[in-house]
């Protein structure tokens, strides 16, 4: 027989989860936030900057809870059945359909994609 | 009678109306865009329809059915003729596909998804497009750029996410059946959340193709519909192998129906072990939910199957984990959208940098930023070993911890989520409160494994309440039955939420 009031009583009232403490909480400055945005290629005002700072800090320290678990000797999993990349054979597959693409693109001219000089 | 209404019929029971000449597609087609005219300006439900494309597929549906099997139009399927919802993130030809994005917007999807080909060649019609948080990324369906997306059941919470749309469409009879797609538990928690039943397969079952990626080695479709059945018949359209999908998996086809269709005498599901992970009821989890999961696995006993206890211990590390691996993947696949080739370009920009800095500013919003500078900090130089490969080797840890429970049970059950339905706005500030409503479901993401949620009650609330089987590799048919055995002697599947139908039953 299955002690479900076992269950019961350890259910708290509330659906709010605690998160364990982290003893040294990690913290995201300024000048992280301004770096990651440059990289992920995101304009950030100075305003959203500092809302992600506090937000960053949060999640990482959640994040943070991996650091304790010990995992010498384990291999990473990338894939469930830990399946390998099947490959296929070289062959033509698909049909030229560039007119169709190109009406999906913000500026074409000439079939070709614009965007702004890159090199001077 | 109320039952006699098409919006009651399980699939089986519309596809043989729809064979039978009891009823055409393009009536039932007529029934639900006018059930969608009056209710989607509420619940929002879904983000694009089109009359003309979805009725020129029931015709079509309805000539295939005419000249049933001549030569000249493609064998009927159990699906011909059967309006379905598909989630916005699958790419339909010649359908503006959006992914709950101003990113997407405008964008006309110029292929058809393998999900949505199977659908087609199937003779189902599709109704439309369904809302979802932007990319996938949420659990509330508050963050797609169309709108929150309102609960039937009470228009004050939210339907879960990030398949809210399906799932609303399905609960408020929008719909026969929707499709959804699941990386932490967007297929299980808002169909927990709306009182509908909904099933993510095993990593690999359905092809990727077309599906507009968020995390490529968790995100898995699958269907959402009134029942186990109505799942088993639509799983059977979805799943198969795709060569365009470098991880689909090369498996003989199913019949995700065989175990339903036969027979069972006496105890249907007598020998069925059900492993009960201690972790699934510890602190977090509401009174309401852990009675109505500890209820169902008394009736489950009913039908036949013992009960062991189970331990996860990896599991509480699963949304530490998910939220590297999943930002992760989204940054590099999220890289894709430039303002170049299509998608959302700014107005005004300085230099090709400037360009694609502010398109992807103003293009995204702010949950999909976060997970993007989440995913890039993870992934940048010097934090990638602390960071991705750790998660990763957890991951193997929390899949480890699933192959030695299936050592002792056949299936595990517990919640689909922690409480019920929540307040529109009550998480949308706090990131980490949102990620805790799917701390039952990610683990299985994490581990592949396939994973369902199925009407198990309601709370104090009145609102419904989902309880999740998590079946080893493979074993769909198997749990699809258990979950259909449980309806078959129960019906919370059968309760609708209310002011959804008017005196006669149909119409609005």
């Amino acid at each position: 027989m299955i002690p479900y009031s076992t269950y019961l009583k350890k259910a708290s009232v509330t659906a709010s989860v605690t998160l364990k403490k982290v003893a040294n909480p990690m913290s995201i400055n300024m000048n992280d936030v301004y770096k990651i945005a440059r990289l992920a290629r995101l304009a950030i005002t100075e305003q959203e900057a500092q809302a992600a700072q506090a937000q960053l800090t949060t999640i990482f320290n959640l994040i943070e809870q991996m650091q304790a678990v010990d995992t010498t000797g384990i291999q990473p999993m990338s894939h469930a059945q830990d399946a390998t990349q099947r490959l296929r054979e070289d062959r033509v597959s698909e049909i030229d359909q560039r007119e169709l693409f190109q009406t999906l693109a913000p500026q074409v001219e000439r079939n070709l994609y614009l965007v702004p000089p890159a090199i001077e | 009678m109320p039952n006699q209404s098409p919006l009651h019929f399980s699939l089986r029971q519309l596809s043989s109306a729809l064979q039978t000449k009891k009823i055409s597609s393009v009536e039932l087609t007529q029934l639900y865009l006018e059930r969608i005219a009056a209710y989607n300006p509420t619940l929002n439900a879904y983000i694009t329809t089109n009359a003309e494309m979805s009725l020129a597929q029931a015709r079509h549906a309805d000539a295939r059915l005419a000249k049933n099997n001549s030569h000249a139009l493609p064998v009927i399927s159990n699906l011909t003729g059967i309006p379905i919802a598909q989630k916005d993130i699958f790419c339909a030809k010649e359908w503006r596909t959006t992914c709950g994005s101003k990113m997407l917007e405008n964008f006309i999807a110029p292929y058809d998804a393998h999900v949505i080909q199977q659908f087609n060649e199937a003779g189902a019609v599709n109704l439309g497009k369904t809302n979802m948080d932007e990319f996938a990324m949420g659990s509330s369906n508050e963050t797609s750029y169309f709108g929150a997306v309102k609960n039937p059941w009470n228009h004050n919470v939210v339907p879960g996410g990030s398949s809210g749309g399906s799932a609303v469409a399905v609960a408020a009879r929008l719909c026969a059946a929707a499709t959804g797609t699941d990386t932490g538990g967007s297929i299980r928690q808002p169909a927990a959340l709306c009182g509908i039943s909904g099933i993510k397969p095993t990593y690999g079952v359905v092809s990727r193709y077309g599906m507009i990626a968020f995390a490529s080695s968790l995100d898995q479709a699958g269907p959402m519909a009134r029942s186990a059945e109505d799942l088993a018949l639509m799983l059977n359209t979805m799943a198969g192998f795709d060569e365009r999908d470098s991880t689909s998996l090369q498996r003989p086809p199913e019949n995700y129906l065989r175990d339903i269709d036969s027979p069972a005498a006496g105890k249907p599901l007598s020998g069925l072990r059900i492993g009960l992970p201690q972790e699934f009821f510890a602190e977090g989890l509401s009174d309401d939910v852990a009675q109505a999961v500890a209820a169902a696995v008394v009736e489950y006993q009913k039908l036949g199957a013992t009960v062991v206890n189970i331990s996860l211990p990896n599991s509480k590390l699963s949304i530490p984990v998910y939220y590297v691996i999943a930002p992760a993947e989204a940054s590099s696949n999220l890289s894709r959208f430039d303002g170049v080739r299509y998608g959302y370009r700014a107005k005004e920009y300085s230099d090709l940098t400037d360009m694609y800095q502010k398109s992807r500013a103003q293009g995204f919003g702010a949950e999909v930023k976060r997970r993007i500078m989440i995913g890039t900090y993870v992934l940048s130089h010097g934090y990638y070993d602390a960071y991705y490969v750790q998660a990763q080797k957890i991951r193997r840890l929390i899949a480890q911890d699933f192959d030695n429970a299936f050592k002792q049970c056949d299936v595990i059950m517990g919640p689909s989520a922690p409480g019920t339905a929540f307040n529109i706005g009550e998480k949308s500030d706090d990131p980490v409160a949102m990620y805790l409503q799917d701390i039952y479901t990610i683990a299985v993401n994490l581990a592949g494994l396939p994973g369902m949620s199925i009407p198990a009650g309601f709370g104090k609330n009145k609102l419904p309440i989902g309880l999740q089987i998590i079946g080893n590799y493979f074993s769909e048919a198997q749990m699809l039955n258990v979950a259909h055995r449980y309806q078959q002697a129960t019906d919370w599947h059968t309760r609708m939420p209310p002011n959804i139908l008017n005196d006669r039953g149909a119409l609005t």
